[in-house]
């Protein structure tokens, strides 16, 4: 076990410098980073030089890339061009998108795995068919639609909820999670909807049934422990995913929160901003990832890691 | 060993745009499909391919004839746009803003006084393009990439797989903001461009997957054994055995592929105006969304139906080339 997660370690670090440096090619050189310094018209060259001095942009991109990483883990973010320290920033964005991401992993579980517990039990009645169509128009339907519509209903026909996030409180959260957790969550009931439903003719079932166990007990001990592993592992490695993924659904609901921050960082080329905060997006989808591996092999005695 | 137990739904999760899980929605026809297989033999004695017997279950798939029509109709108005929808998608009046319906616009006018329903109409064409052409690019470049990866093994496989690693932790959307907002051409090929960039390991992976599989079979190890050169074993032998896995993907990714154009265009990266897309469309439409919801409503709708008809006809496809999954 400990030699294999040293060599996940180990290859986590390609990925991570090859990821980082994707998005620190993009940035650098497909946008030009002062463009945004000075105000709408272009700068002038002496003001364009100057500037790439102050901030390091006149050396190579390697050498950028390097400098920018060895800052990075000595806990420097850099500063975004209007001054303001990009941790800062994060400190005041992440809160908020950990709490959406939260919101919706729990939609994901509770929802989903109830629909999906309901629909393998019944493969082929009604409410099988029902729900299978469900999520696929689900599945179907771009997030940004699902949230205008929401938006549209909830907020604006029926005044339930407010339309635009003000403090990214939980309760004003519930819906732009849900509307963040919509596509994960059809799948995650057809996955569980298939496992269940493949689980459900094994031996160990047979046996629990033959052993007079009741109903409930054989769903809720026997079949729904086994028939979860692969559902937990798939909502592990969404977190990483439902917090890069969360841009459309702030920006629908103006939550001030990572994808925010990015949107707002790409629109007005602020490198530092930008690549900062894909690092530790990255970073959290590598630990999350990892972490899902580890979590099988303990749920899942079957696997074992040399 | 798994080394990655997780790794398809890891894949899905993190590029969100793949969706190569069960999406199985008729378990119909088991009988049917048991008895032929490749070198099975059908009733008649006569042998069955498997695409022969695919196409027999799908012609019975409703759920099959429905997608398809939606889908010939969404080809058909995007090639003929004219036919159905009269005058031009960037003639407004800003006179009509916001009205309901009315003469000659049955959707009726957006918060720019446009027709909504000859831009509906015209948005098709952006969307199955795109669609369309980000799906081959993608389908090429990931199953050539892929294949060699699954076929000769070794070093390529590994830097292959790194690589796809790199590209599966890096959020769709995201990339498509940093890529695009610096793209000033107002065509649909910068977007085409970066799916296909973004998009080609989602295909390479279950290509190399199934090359492998299809690699260890006996009439392979023939052909080797009978001297053939690898690219006829690629080619003749491995490549029509291995193609089923990488349709089924790749028609469901069609599906996605049109969902992140809108996407893309509804953030101000994709297309812009004065081209037509739903995505804009809907953008546009939705600082006026109290006055005037039909200018939402109506893009969104035919955005949803084009994707839920591609995606539906993946599935319908998937459950016919894959007998496992019955």
């Amino acid at each position: 076990m400990g030699r294999y997660v040293a060599r996940r370690l180990l290859q986590m670090i390609p990925v991570f410098i090859g990821s980082t440096l994707l998005i620190f090619v993009m940035v650098n050189v497909m946008g030009d980073p002062i463009a945004g310094l000075c105000g709408e018209r272009a700068c002038d060259p002496a003001t364009a030089a100057q500037l790439k001095r102050e901030f390091g942009l006149d050396k190579p991109l390697w050498q950028q890339y390097a400098t920018y990483m060895g800052n990075l883990f000595t806990g420097d973010f850099g500063t975004a061009f209007n001054g303001q320290k990009v941790t800062e920033l994060m400190g005041s964005a992440f809160p908020v998108t950990i709490r959406l991401t939260i919101v919706a992993i729990l939609f994901e579980i509770v929802i989903g795995v109830t629909l999906g517990v309901v629909t393998g039990l019944r493969r082929g009645r009604p409410i099988d068919t029902g729900v299978l169509l469900g999520t696929l128009v689900v599945i179907s339907v771009p997030t940004f639609v699902t949230g205008l519509l929401l938006q549209l209903l909830l907020g604006i026909k029926w005044q339930w909820i407010s339309p635009s996030v003000r403090y990214g409180s939980f309760d004003e959260l519930i819906v732009p999670g849900l509307v963040l957790a919509s596509v994960s969550l059809a799948y995650v009931t057809r996955l569980t909807r298939t496992s269940i439903a493949e689980n459900k003719r094994s031996d160990y079932v047979r046996t629990a049934v033959a052993k007079g166990l009741p109903a409930r007990r054989v769903v809720v001990r026997h079949l729904l422990r086994n028939s979860l592993i692969p559902v937990v592992t798939f909502i592990g490695a969404d977190i990483g995913a439902l917090m890069g993924g969360a841009i459309v659904t702030e920006r629908i609901f103006n939550i001030h929160g990572v994808g925010f921050q990015l949107y707002q960082g790409i629109l007005r080329q602020n490198t530092q901003t930008v690549v900062g905060f894909v690092t530790v997006l990255v970073l959290v989808f590598l630990v999350a990832n990892l972490l899902v591996d580890l979590l099988y092999a303990v749920l899942d005695p079957r696997i074992r890691y040399a | 060993m798994p080394e990655q137990p997780h790794e398809p739904e890891g894949a899905i999760a993190g590029t969100g745009m793949g969706a190569a899980m069960d999406l199985g929605v008729s378990e119909a026809e088991t009988l049917e499909g048991t008895a032929g297989g490749p070198g099975g033999t059908g009733p008649a004695g006569r042998p069955h391919s498997l695409w022969s017997d695919a196409w027999r279950d799908l012609r019975r798939n409703p759920v099959f004839i429905v997608s398809a029509l939606v889908i010939v109709f969404l080809v058909f108005i995007s090639l003929w746009p004219a036919a159905i929808a009269s005058g031009s998608p960037l003639k407004c009046d800003l006179a009509k803003a916001q009205d309901g319906a009315g003469p000659g616009a049955p959707f009726g006018y957006d918060g720019q006084g446009c027709n909504v329903y000859t831009r509906t109409v015209y948005g098709a064409r952006t969307s199955v393009t795109v669609g369309v052409l980000a799906t081959l690019g993608v389908a090429v470049v990931g199953s050539v990439l892929g294949a060699l990866a699954g076929y000769f093994g070794g070093v390529w496989d590994s830097v292959l797989s790194r690589i796809t690693d790199i590209f599966f932790a890096i959020p769709v959307v995201l990339g498509g903001l940093v890529l695009l907002s610096v793209v000033t051409s107002n065509t649909v090929w910068p977007v085409i461009g970066f799916m296909v960039l973004l998009g080609w390991p989602q295909i390479s992976r279950i290509a190399r997957g199934s090359v492998i599989t299809v690699k260890q079979n006996d009439y392979v190890q023939a052909a080797r054994a009978l001297g053939a050169s690898d690219s006829r074993i690629l080619l003749r032998h491995i490549a029509p055995n291995a193609v089923a896995p990488v349709i089924v993907v790749a028609t469901i990714a069609l599906g996605t592929y049109i969902a992140l154009e809108a996407t893309l265009s509804y953030l101000g990266v994709g297309l812009k105006p004065p081209s037509v897309s739903w995505g804009i469309d809907i953008s546009a439409a939705s600082p006026y969304v109290r006055n005037a919801p039909h200018a939402l409503l109506w893009p969104s709708g035919a955005l949803a139906l084009t994707v839920l008809a591609f995606i539906m006809l993946g599935d319908a496809v998937r459950d016919a080339l894959d007998p496992k999954l019955r």
